[in-house]
């Protein structure tokens, strides 16, 4: 199998921390691969530098033959890597659908199309993405309401949405479930293993074993700023640097 | 977005077409009725309705919008001086002129966001106000201000200048040209400026309206609410706020030439910080966001300008006349602090209530009027859920 993101020897320091320290990745096309570690141990540091939000001290991140280092977010998006981040980022001001339809139309138009003649009416294929987007996210009914009156798990599943109409060739997910409804989490357990289904890459940073065992074709876990494990769900569940990790020694 | 949404517009489109065609007749009654106050009323309606496209979408805060204004109203003098005191060529200077203007200083200060662009817009037209007032006064003319004169060259019409001063006109149509019609029993002033302005800011505003309707004007709200996340859509928001930037950059410099065709003269006065805020002010009065709020903000903002400063204390005596003589002195003396030099009082209480009681300005006052009006006060999910249906249908 081919790896669609190779990431190499990342450092990345915050002051005298030393948040990632030599991390090394191979996410494989069509895979999903899963991120997991114990609070602080730098998922969410490592995902902030594939997309743009941090740049690493040292190394390197291939993604599809582009390297992402020193782009700008919006220049990440439009190589194909989407992004559901771990506190929701919507537009709360605006509709369930509009909130969809920005990210269709940056994927149609590019990062700046001054379309200021036209009409949003118009945008009929758009809206069609995105109203289909969001019945896939099981929220079709709600397209009309203002994104602000969601409830923190709705929001989620809403970004959900706004990744998914992009058709992007890597999903980030950073804590997908966090936040929903034990029925909800299963839900979005089943959308995503039906989006992986059809040969969709994703990385997914998640607390939660269940999701992390219910879809992860591979696993890396990473502890106090690097990778002590990288290896298939079912090597890694009695692995004892695993649970060294998690319970600090304490052997059972 | 949708059916209804098209026909509100329409609707709002025919409203202001007639609200400009019979303004010489609807605010005759309170005392607005004459042609140099009306102008102004179109002017900075225009004004505010391109102010609006930036503040109002994006929520960029430019306290220096007046500087496009002041570089408008020079470059349309400048053209009555040297080429023609026909508009067209000065409305279309004025124009190209402040949106390089408004590019340059875009470019500058959105690389900055919330308070440092409001000060740093506020620095660049403060800079411009104190460049016309020195270094720039072969072109400003300095503290006299710009003005028409007889050695001017004119190129294109200097043939036909006799003793007095030319007037501004479009292809022989002056400017002051007015018709006094004696209708309804009232006296009213059909003036052919205002009818030029008021015709250049329905064109504004249904420029504005389509824009706030395109997916250019969707970025713009989606900037409003979180810029950071459309970045990380996929949007590089930069070159959108510097688009928004430049067109209400363009409006204001628009404004500023039309100033400048009714009353041929431009002073630095005009590109003053006080100047700048008087437009936040008329946007956020009438509503920042809305479609008619700012029209509606510009025009209360100049008529209480323009009718409560003219007022004086002589004057507060004969409007309470019927109270008694002890009352009616007590009465005068504090409310005339609220009329003539103090008209700035009145309208700043009215702009604390105005912020405080209705934060959605003017338009939110009168979109609940017409929530009562209709019978049932409606919650706002019950009206979103009926929305989403109609959306999702």
């Amino acid at each position: 199998m081919s790896s669609i993101l190779k990431v190499q020897g990342i450092n990345k320091h915050f002051g005298g921390l030393h948040a990632l320290n030599n991390v090394n990745l191979d996410v494989e096309q069509g895979k999903v691969h899963a991120i997991i570690g114990p609070n602080g141990a730098g998922k969410s540091t490592l995902l902030n530098c594939f997309i743009g939000r941090l740049t690493p001290d040292t190394g390197t991140v291939d993604f599809d033959g582009t390297s992402l280092i020193g782009l700008k977010p919006h220049e990440i998006n439009q190589t194909g890597v989407s992004r559901v981040f771990q506190t929701p980022e919507i537009f709360t001001e605006l509709t369930l659908l509009e909130n969809v339809m920005i990210p269709a139309l940056a994927k149609r138009d590019g990062a700046f199309k001054p379309s200021l003649w036209s009409s949003m009416a118009g945008e009929t294929e758009i809206r069609d993405q995105a109203m289909n987007a969001l019945s896939e996210v099981n929220m079709g009914g709600k397209a009309g309401m203002t994104a602000a009156s969601l409830s923190r798990g709705d929001k989620r599943r809403l970004e959900l949405a706004m990744a998914l109409v992009q058709n992007p060739k890597l999903l980030l997910l950073d804590e997908p479930t966090a936040g929903m409804a034990r029925a909800d989490t299963n839900a979005t357990i089943d959308l995503l293993k039906t989006i992986s289904g059809k040969g969709l890459t994703m990385v997914i940073i998640e607390h939660d074993m269940h999701v992390v065992f219910s879809l992860a074709e591979k696993i890396s876990v990473l502890a106090q700023g690097t990778v002590i494990v990288e290896d298939l769900p079912e090597k890694i569940k009695g692995h004892p640097k695993v649970q060294e990790a998690y319970l600090g020694g304490a052997h059972l | 977005m949708t059916v209804e949404q098209s026909k509100k517009d329409k609707i709002m489109v025919i409203g202001v077409v007639l609200a400009v065609l019979l303004g010489p007749i609807i605010l005759n009654p309170f005392g607005a009725g004459y042609p140099d106050l009306l102008q102004k009323f179109v002017i900075y309606g225009i004004f505010a309705i391109g102010f609006n496209i930036l503040f109002g979408l994006t929520g960029y805060l430019s306290f220096g919008h007046a500087a496009f204004l002041g570089v408008g109203s020079y470059s349309a003098v400048w053209m009555f001086k040297l080429l023609s005191m026909n508009i067209v060529p000065a409305i279309i200077l004025a124009m190209v002129i402040s949106g390089l203007f408004a590019l340059l200083i875009g470019f500058i200060a959105l690389r900055r966001s919330g308070i440092y662009f409001s000060i740093l817009t506020l620095a660049f037209a403060q800079m411009s106000y104190n460049l016309a007032y020195s270094v720039l006064t072969p072109i400003t003319n300095g503290e006299t201000g710009l003005q028409i004169l007889h050695g001017d060259p004119r190129v294109l019409d200097a043939a036909v200048e006799d003793g007095a001063l030319p007037v501004t006109n479009l292809f022989g149509l002056n400017m002051n040209a007015t018709a006094d019609v004696s209708l309804l029993g009232m006296d009213i002033q059909f003036n052919a400026g205002y009818y030029i302005c008021g015709l250049i800011m329905i064109v504004a505003f249904y420029i504005a309206l389509r824009l706030f309707r395109s997916p250019f004007g969707m970025m713009l709200k989606a900037i409003k609410t979180n810029q950071n996340r459309l970045n990380f859509t996929g949007v590089n928001s930069r070159p959108y706020t510097l688009t928004a930037f430049v067109i209400s950059g363009i409006y204001a410099g628009l404004a500023g030439g039309l100033l400048a065709c009714t009353d041929p003269l431009a002073g630095a006065e005009r590109m003053q910080w006080t100047a700048s805020g008087e437009v936040v002010l008329m946007t956020i009065l009438g509503g920042a966001g809305t479609m008619l709020g700012p029209i509606l903000g510009a025009g209360v903002i100049k008529y209480f300008e323009n009718i409560f400063s003219a007022y004086n204390e002589s004057e507060l005596m004969d409007v309470f006349s019927f109270l008694p003589h002890w009352l009616q002195e007590l009465v005068v003396s504090v409310s005339s602090l609220f009329v003539g030099e103090g008209w700035h009082l009145t309208l700043g209480v009215l702009f604390m209530l105005i912020v405080i009681f209705l934060p959605g300005g003017l338009m939110e006052g009168f979109n609940r009027l017409v929530k009562l009006a209709r019978g049932g006060y409606r919650k706002d999910g019950a009206s979103a859920s009926a929305a989403g249906k109609v959306t999702a249908e």
